[in-house]
């Protein structure tokens, strides 16, 4: 591997270059990662589902404890209303959450440590988030940027500041995941690089720091998971109950 | 010394981290758009592909399982909770059926006792009669005896004595003669032999 902290997030090309017309759709280490990450969800909760017992064994436990812990997220943030969206959750939820621990292993490639991926994924979000509010309220989902109780001298300041806001989500839900990725698997590399730079001698103070980053890491791994999916959840929320 | 050496050379190499990093420094590879189809297009896929399982056989296995689990186990519990009401009316009757049973027995032995002290009352009456009786009897028959006592005991003496005369002297001796002795003697001496 090289020096450069930033080497580890290149993406290149696995196999031959294949193109669909103009498009360049080659097998990457990227598009590598993805499938192991749905391979192992797939694995994991086929394993988990195959079996009905009454007292579940670990692999089915791990399955159900998941599928309880998304559920009541849902059912917490957005309500009842929003039951037919849980498999989609679910599997976001799952995807991101194994991307982000796919690449706290060593040598391994991030996934979500790239803004298109995690941007098509916000934007997909905010999109069907849009067209779920406009199917379920007409025009009346327009409502949402005009907060009641709301003087109606400062209205248009604050239409405006709510139609920013609503527009920047997909931005500020794509760039915190891949930001966090990011820095969180630079800085990791940066403390390795001081490791083998230092050596014998002084190579044992950033390794401790780079042991405690990766505990700390894997906790924002899962953290970030957690947040891309509540934060679907809200936003989901506000499509399905309007409350303004 | 060594603590100076130590945190010198950790000082000194920050400078050629550097350089070596700068060397190679070619900005965020995540801006080069060089792969973004390949990304999108392989994102779509994969993700596609895991939503479609996951929803269409995965999930609803997992929530079929925890229906089918929660709804055992409410059964399970309505069964138990059945079962201890039943067994708190067979325990409510079996105490009633102790407390009942307890009374019948207090009353059978309150009765057996009372029908037991009458029969006793009246076997003792008829003894007591009986030996009341009996008593009576005795005494009679003992006043009997007391009475003809005396005449007896003097008529053995007197035939004692005229025995015993006969023998130291010889001769016969008027029996009434002795008789009168006796008779005489009897009278004063009567209160000390009998007592009365």
């Amino acid at each position: 591997m090289a020096a450069n902290p930033m080497s580890q997030f290149d993406v290149y090309r696995i196999g031959p270059e294949i193109k669909v017309g103009a498009f360049d759709i080659s097998f990457t280490n990227a598009s590598l990662f993805m499938i192991l990450s749905t391979v192992s969800i797939l694995l994991i909760f086929n394993l988990g589902s195959k079996k009905n017992s009454i007292l579940p064994n670990k692999i089915q436990l791990l399955a159900e404890l998941s599928y309880t812990f998304v559920s009541k997220m849902i059912s917490d943030t957005a309500g009842s209303k929003a039951k037919p969206y849980f498999a989609f959750i679910f599997s976001l939820f799952m995807f991101v959450l194994f991307c982000n621990m796919f690449g706290m292993i060593p040598y391994t490639f991030t996934v979500t440590s790239h803004i298109i991926v995690t941007f098509v994924l916000a934007a997909f979000i905010f999109i069907g988030v849009t067209v779920i509010g406009f199917i379920k309220h007409g025009f009346g989902y327009l409502k949402l940027f005009v907060p009641s109780g709301v003087p109606a001298v400062l209205l248009p300041l604050i239409v405006v500041i709510e139609i920013i806001s609503y527009l920047s989500r997909p931005i500020s839900l794509s760039v915190r995941l891949f930001a966090n990725m990011m820095a969180g698997h630079t800085m990791m590399k940066v403390f390795g690089g001081f490791v083998i730079s230092l050596g014998i001698v002084g190579g044992w103070l950033p390794l401790s720091f780079s042991v405690a980053l990766t505990g700390l890491e894997i906790l924002v791994a899962f953290l970030q998971a957690y947040v891309f999916a509540i934060l679907t959840c809200i936003y989901l929320n506000d499509a399905l109950n309007l409350h303004h | 010394m060594v603590k100076k050496i130590y945190f010198q050379s950790i000082f000194f190499s920050f400078f050629f981290i550097k350089e070596a990093f700068a060397a190679e420094s070619g900005g965020m590879p995540q801006l080069n758009p060089e792969f973004w189809v390949s990304q999108i297009f392989w994102l779509i896929l994969t993700f596609g592909v895991m939503y479609l399982v996951l929803s269409k056989l995965i999930l609803p296995k997992i929530s079929n399982n925890l229906e089918s689990r929660k709804s055992q186990i409410l059964e399970n519990i309505e069964a138990a909770e059945k079962q201890r009401e039943d067994s708190d009316a067979k325990l409510k009757e079996y105490d009633e059926i102790i407390s009942k049973s307890k009374l019948e027995a207090n009353s059978i032995f309150n009765q057996a006792r009372e029908k037991a002290l009458k029969d006793i009352d009246a076997k003792r009456e008829v003894l007591d009669k009986q030996i009341d009786n009996e008593i009576a009897e005795a005494e009679k028959e003992i006043d009997a005896l007391r009475k003809n006592a005396p005449d007896k005991i003097n008529k053995i003496a007197i035939e004692t004595s005229s025995e015993l005369l006969q023998k130291l002297i010889g001769a016969e001796v008027n029996n009434s003669s002795i008789s009168a002795i006796v008779d005489d003697l009897s009278k004063r001496n009567g209160d000390k032999y009998y007592g009365n």
